[in-house]
């Protein structure tokens, strides 16, 4: 009998440094193995962010860069309209990418750069020590929201698929999670979509997953998927918002 | 040896263009040139001025506060620069635009009414075309026949316009051939 | 080709086709918008890369994206500008991408003016971002000399493997003057398989590129301090250039000047000449490395009494002139800042003001 499960080529040997119960593992897995299944791990290039994620090279098995913080859509922009034949993906937090990053992540994607984000949002600053990002859900606490998010103070927080999904250039934006098994196939089917967008050099595309952090969240990773099934989905719901098949 | 000229004007008249092409014309001549624009917000507010050095040595400050010559499309032109002047050059006044003159009697002042020239070709737009062939008929700073043909590059790309400037060519040249 | 008649900001955009580099990335700011303008033209008909991105901040991180991707790629901008790219420089640094910036400097601090200034002298210099990175500065003294700058700066960053950064004036990108182009230069960077992100199916070997600069390891980050430090040392035994003028005379002040401020200075000299005053003159070409042992040593003549630094700044490059002269000779400054260029006369004023 041959071997029926095995890691991915683009997935490394090494041990992640991600706490029990963060999503960041299956996450870069799913990703792994979609490289793996269209075979483009020679060609691809991931930008990793600041933020948990900071040292995801080193889970994976191809070319990397390493941006600074919020910036990794210039740098893939930068890499892409060098480079077209590359593959080339984005993957980022919530911090990164919904605060600090804002301006470019709109502009790569309203120029409908042929590129892939991976967003991983898991209403909090991760890597900083469970900061209030601009994904925290209202009245929740963080270590600068001590008291809950106050919407009053500081709004609401900001649904980025949607956002995205607003400008009219044509992409393809999608939100799925990854809290359960069967999530995780729909996440994974919406990354190979993503992808596959990009060799076909259609448009830019964009995958939102709903995660946890149990550890800023000070919760276990039990409890930790609970509150985003029950706090996080109902404000953050799944589904394609965009795709370049529609036509406006 | 080494002369400098002041365009100087309203945005609009032409005046970068027209020191540009002088500035074409003294490198076809084997000249070194530099063509130094304005470029503060006066430029955005309306005025205009240009400068251009010519030299037959490497050319050292391109900025010049005392220039040999002046082409003065307007009044405030000519009043803010006829007096910085060098002895010996020549001032350009615009009679059409301009009522006065510039006062100096160590300079020879040349007064021809552009605008009313241009005009009479058929469009005040080559107003400049007709100051600057004036001017080098008079200064003969460069070759005019490089000159003409310098116009004539200039508007190769819009070919229609190469009749009307060759008007504004030999009337500025007739304007600005010493009298007498 | 023969000469042509060109504005600096073209024909520095011209020189970098020229120079093989095919992708240009910028944000538009006064003075020198026009190189974005003419590339936005000129990049579609030779193939090129022209991108108009959100912000110089983004600028500076798709300069470094297609850098570390392995190309020839360049940037242009003025200084509220280039202080927004410096984030960008710095990662570029640590990460030992190359890559060719432009500064056509105007007045500051703050918005400052649009007029010429050499007022980022220091930040140039002196390690324009955070964590003491370095650039190799290149300061052209008229438009021929911007467009051979500009042509030398990108085999120089490939060879280091560092961002070199060409420093002009605002007249340097305003002021048309002839330019002749030298001889164009083959493109992409020979050496960049052994780290750009190129895909690894674009290499012989199985390894995969990495472009980072972050070291949490305190050796590690150490380290890369160390082959950052060793290429700054190469800088300086390699690449310094310089020009002199009246030096065979026996010049009793010695002018150091660069950009478009030497050339009022190279007049002044002339006119001091023809008065009986003999002046010299040095122009660092490279302000990184800057020609110390120059400087020095063209001071040293026996005739020369005093040392003055021209700036069209308040005073930044005078720094590096009074630590080359060791204290073996006053050293003063002379400047203006507002965006009027001293005139020779202004010149001749300050060096008779030293009563040499």
């Amino acid at each position: 009998m041959g071997k029926t499960f095995k890691k991915p080529e683009a997935l490394s040997d090494q041990i992640m440094h991600y706490c029990p119960g963060c999503t960041h593992g299956v996450i870069h897995r799913l990703v792994a193995e979609v490289i793996d299944e269209l075979g483009i791990r020679g060609r691809t290039v991931g930008v990793a962010p600041v933020g948990c994620a900071v040292l995801a090279y080193n889970y994976f098995t191809f070319d990397f860069q390493e941006a600074a913080h919020g910036r990794a859509p210039a740098m893939a922009t930068g890499i892409k309209r060098v480079r077209p034949d590359l593959m080339v993906f984005t993957y980022q937090g919530d911090g990164d990418l919904a605060s600090i990053g804002m301006g470019e992540i709109i502009h790569a994607a309203n120029r409908g750069e042929k590129f892939t984000t991976i967003f991983v949002n898991n209403a909090v600053y991760g890597m900083t020590g469970g900061q209030m990002a601009p994904t925290t859900m209202p009245d929740q606490r963080t270590t600068t929201s001590p008291f809950g998010r106050n919407v009053e103070d500081v709004g609401m927080p900001i649904k980025v698929a949607e956002l995205l999904a607003a400008l009219q250039t044509p992409g393809y934006i999608v939100r799925q999670t990854v809290l359960k098994p069967k999530y995780i196939n729909r996440a994974k089917k919406a990354l190979k979509k993503a992808f596959t967008y990009q060799m076909e050099g259609r448009c830019f595309s964009f995958v939102e997953l709903v995660s946890t952090c149990p550890t800023n969240w000070g919760l276990t990773p039990v409890e930790a998927v609970k509150w985003a099934e029950e706090k996080m989905l109902p404000y953050y719901q799944l589904g394609e918002f965009k795709t370049p098949d529609q036509e406006e | 040896m080494q002369s400098e000229v002041m365009f100087a004007g309203f945005g609009g008249q032409g005046i970068l263009l027209s020191a540009k092409i002088l500035a074409y014309a003294a490198m076809e001549e084997g000249m070194e040139v530099a063509w130094v624009p304005s470029y503060g917000p006066e430029m955005r507010g309306g005025t205009a001025y240009c400068t251009v050095v010519v030299s037959d040595k490497p050319i050292g400050s391109p900025v010049i506060r005392n220039p040999l010559h002046l082409v003065a499309m307007n009044r405030p032109s000519l009043e803010k620069f006829a007096p910085v002047v060098k002895p010996n050059g020549v001032i350009l006044i615009n009679s059409s635009l301009i009522s006065i003159v510039s006062g100096r009697n160590d300079v020879d002042e040349l007064i021809v009414p552009v605008n009313d020239i241009a005009t009479k070709l058929g469009n005040v737009r080559s107003a400049n075309i007709v100051a600057l062939s004036a001017f080098v008929a008079r200064s003969k700073i460069v070759d005019f026949d490089i000159l003409r043909e310098s116009v004539k590059k200039e508007f190769s790309k819009k070919a229609k316009l190469i009749p009307l400037n060759m008007e504004a060519v030999k009337a500025g040249e007739e304007a600005g051939k010493p009298k007498g | 080709m023969g000469k042509v008649l060109m504005k600096g900001n073209e024909a520095i955009g011209e020189a970098a086709i020229r120079a093989g580099c095919l992708n240009y990335f910028a944000y538009p700011i006064t003075p020198q918008s026009e190189v974005a303008e003419y590339l936005s033209r000129r990049m579609p008909e030779v193939g090129g890369v022209f991108l108009q991105g959100e912000s110089e901040v983004a600028v500076s991180y798709m300069i470094f994206g297609a850098a570390a991707a392995g190309a020839r790629v360049f940037t242009t901008s003025s200084s509220p500008g280039i202080s927004l790219m410096s984030e960008g420089v710095s990662y570029i640094t640590a990460a030992q991408c190359p890559a060719v910036f432009v500064n056509i400097m105007r007045g500051g601090p703050g918005l400052g003016g649009i007029l010429p200034s050499q007022a980022d002298y220091l930040q140039a210099t002196k390690g324009i971002g955070h964590g003491g990175c370095r650039l190799l500065v290149m300061a052209p003294a008229g438009v021929q000399e911007a467009v051979e700058m500009v042509m030398m700066a990108f085999p120089l960053a490939e060879k280091y493997r560092n961002p070199v950064i060409i420093l002009g004036d605002g007249l340097i990108g305003q002021m048309m003057e002839p330019v002749e182009f030298p001889d164009s230069l083959g493109s992409e960077p020979s050496n960049k398989d052994d780290w750009a992100t190129t895909g690894m199916d674009t290499r012989k070997s199985t390894k995969r590129n990495l472009v980072r600069s972050l070291f949490l390891d305190p050796k590690q980050l150490n380290e890369n301090n160390l082959v950052l430090k060793a290429k700054y040392e190469r800088m300086k035994e390699e690449e310094i250039r310089y020009e002199k003028y009246n030096t065979d005379s026996d010049y009793k002040v010695l002018i150091v000047s660069y950009g478009t401020m030497s050339r009022v200075c190279k007049t002044a000299i002339d006119q001091l000449k023809e008065e009986g005053l003999e002046v010299g003159l040095i122009r660092p070409q490279t302000l990184f490395p800057f020609p110390e042992i120059a400087v020095r040593k063209t001071a040293e003549k026996d005739s020369c009494k005093a040392v003055i630094s021209i700036e069209m700044s308040m005073g930044q490059m005078v720094e590096d002139v009074q630590m080359s002269i060791q204290g073996k000779l006053p050293v003063s400054w002379y400047g203006k800042c507002g965006g009027d260029i001293p005139t020779p006369e202004e010149v001749i004023d300050a060096v008779k003001g030293l009563n040499v």
